[in-house]
């Protein structure tokens, strides 16, 4: 991933996006806060606030992930890499741990760094958060590990479909596509499956306080995440274990 | 050494390869030679692992490639030219294998060099022409000073210069005890290069032997006759053991005599001969001939028949 050009290109597109929505989403609540009514006043979280860039953070980082595995096969290198290390699992293990490790340190610095940001820029009378707040360092935390595992989600699916624009959309489709399809139904028939959405997951994850019933608790929540990646990749690694390269 | 046996293989209701068996022996240049289409490709393939067979299998020196603990460094191959990440450069490409096999970095400085690629090692693989991508893909072959080596068609794309290096390459390769398997739909290149020859067509195996082998057996020299009478002499030579083939000039191709015989037989005989040539034929015409009922893809001459033009 380091000798091909485009990685530095998208994580450092990452970086500015998620640290400017961070800004602006701060800057503007700080300048509109005396326009807010009481109840939005009092239901402010300014950590969720701070994260939310997170989102572009999910896409981009889904997409590299894609890219790991599908521009192998997209370029023919897959080939390469396999007469160099014939055993399949290991490829992928080894490639899902490196990335793995680069999500993770990824997706902290820009919690992390998004949250620093955000709360820098909301001055009195807006509140702010410290790390030192009940919850708030799991939300930030946490939201950087949202980041690693749903990377590894889509590193997964590309295993599975092998082309990078069908796993892509497939990526998609479940981070965004599906949640929004599903908020136009029902809400007995979509609450159930909402609390399954990684956009409803993260959400829970990246805020201080409680969904109450529409969301798992953020651990649970994660737990399920990991599942989503695990399975991708299992998966994707029995493919390719036994299809042809 | 690579064995291959009874390896068979479908893709959906097509047989690529039919119960192929035979043996690349070590110390030769061994020419795998087929049509388009005949499955030169994919046995490879299977060879390399890349490919799983549907029965039988391919093993190297006794061990089936995926079994390999650092393949690198006994088998070296080139698949596929280009087949590289077109942003990596010419240089991270093979340091990236390298480092998977446990090979130092001064080797890939010099499989560079020895390929000539030296002046672009940093350039991005992506800007390469199709002759530069078949000498890195022979960069990648060579990295691991492997001892067995396969080569799937790798002078395509090269100039006169670069196809006579690869010859020499091919040859001096096996001349120091490896074994070169080498594929190509050209038989004129492999009579210039290999020593050993397997050739298939549609999956199946066709013919197996030395390169010295197959011309006698295939390439017979035959002698051209034109005469007034061609009836009559045909009669004369037939006689004496020939085998005569009347040609659409209304010539005689006849094998098995020298022309000494047939010039002997008809003067005997009172017939004049308008032309006596001994003629040989071509590899390539005996390998055109083998595989003729072989070919996946004809091409069609383009007369009225084929080339109708649809009406608006």
């Amino acid at each position: 991933m380091r000798t091909v050009r485009s990685t530095v290109w998208t994580l450092l597109a990452m970086a500015v996006i998620t640290l400017g929505i961070a800004a602006l989403a701060a800057s503007t609540i700080a300048s509109r806060w005396n326009t807010f009514s009481v109840v939005r006043r009092l239901t402010f979280d300014p950590t969720s606030m701070s994260l939310r860039g997170l989102l572009f953070s999910q896409l981009i980082i889904g997409v590299l992930g894609v890219l790991v595995m599908s521009a192998e096969y997209g370029t023919g290198t897959i080939r390469a890499t396999l007469a160099a290390e014939p055993r399949r699992a290991r490829v992928l293990i080894a490639k899902s741990a490196v990335f793995f490790v680069l999500a993770a340190v990824v997706g902290e610095v820009l919690a992390f760094g998004g949250f620093l940001i955000g709360q820098s820029l909301l001055t009195s009378p807006v509140p702010h958060a410290t790390l030192t707040q009940p919850g708030v360092l799991r939300a930030v935390t946490g939201g950087g590990l949202v980041i690693a595992v749903l990377g590894l989600f889509a590193l997964g699916l590309a295993t599975i479909i092998r082309h990078s624009a069908g796993a892509i959309t497939a990526y998609v489709g479940v981070l965004l596509v599906v949640p929004i399809i599903l908020q136009t139904l029902p809400s007995s028939f979509s609450q159930p499956i909402l609390k399954f959405m990684p956009f409803t997951i993260s959400n829970a994850m990246t805020s201080v306080a409680s969904q109450g019933s529409s969301a798992f608790s953020p651990w649970v929540g994660f737990a399920i995440l990991v599942g989503y990646a695990i399975v991708s990749l299992a998966i994707g690694g029995w493919l390719l274990a036994t299809r042809d390269a | 050494m690579i064995d291959v046996r009874g390896v068979t293989k479908r893709f959906k209701d097509n047989v690529a390869v039919d119960d192929l068996n035979f043996e690349v022996p070590t110390g030769v240049v061994t020419g795998f030679l087929g049509p388009n289409g005949s499955g030169k490709s994919t046995t490879m393939r299977i060879i390399m692992g890349l490919d799983h067979a549907d029965q039988g299998e391919a093993v190297i020196n006794g061990t089936p490639y995926s079994k390999l603990a650092q393949p690198l460094r006994e088998v070296g191959a080139l698949l596929e030219a280009k087949a590289i990440h077109p942003g990596r450069t010419a240089f991270n490409h093979l340091w990236f294998l390298a480092q998977s096999n446990g090979i130092p970095r001064r080797r890939v400085h010099d499989v560079i060099e020895l390929v000539g690629l030296d002046q672009v090692a940093n350039r991005r693989v992506g800007k390469f022409s199709l002759g530069m991508g078949q000498r890195l893909g022979i960069a990648a072959a060579l990295l691991g000073d492997p001892g067995t080596l396969l080569f799937d068609e790798p002078i395509n794309g090269l100039d006169p210069e670069g196809i006579l290096w690869v010859r020499n390459l091919l040859k001096g390769l096996a001349s120091e005890g490896r074994t070169v398997f080498v594929s190509s739909h050209l038989m004129s290149e492999m009579a210039l290069t290999a020593d050993h020859l397997v050739v298939i067509g549609r999956g199946r195996l066709i013919s197996t032997g030395s390169v010295g082998d197959f011309i006698a057996t295939n390439a017979g020299q035959y002698v051209r006759v034109r005469t007034p009478r061609p009836d009559e002499l045909e009669g004369l030579l037939e006689a004496q053991g020939a085998q005569i083939r009347r040609e659409g000039d209304g010539s005689l191709s006849v094998s098995n005599l020298s022309a000494e015989q047939i010039g002997i037989t008809s003067g005997n005989a009172g017939i004049f001969l308008y032309e006596l040539s001994p003629q040989s034929a071509s590899l390539e015409d005996a390998f055109m001939e083998m595989t003729r009922d072989s070919v996946e893809y004809h091409g069609h001459r383009l007369d009225g028949a084929t080339a109708t033009t649809n009406g608006k």
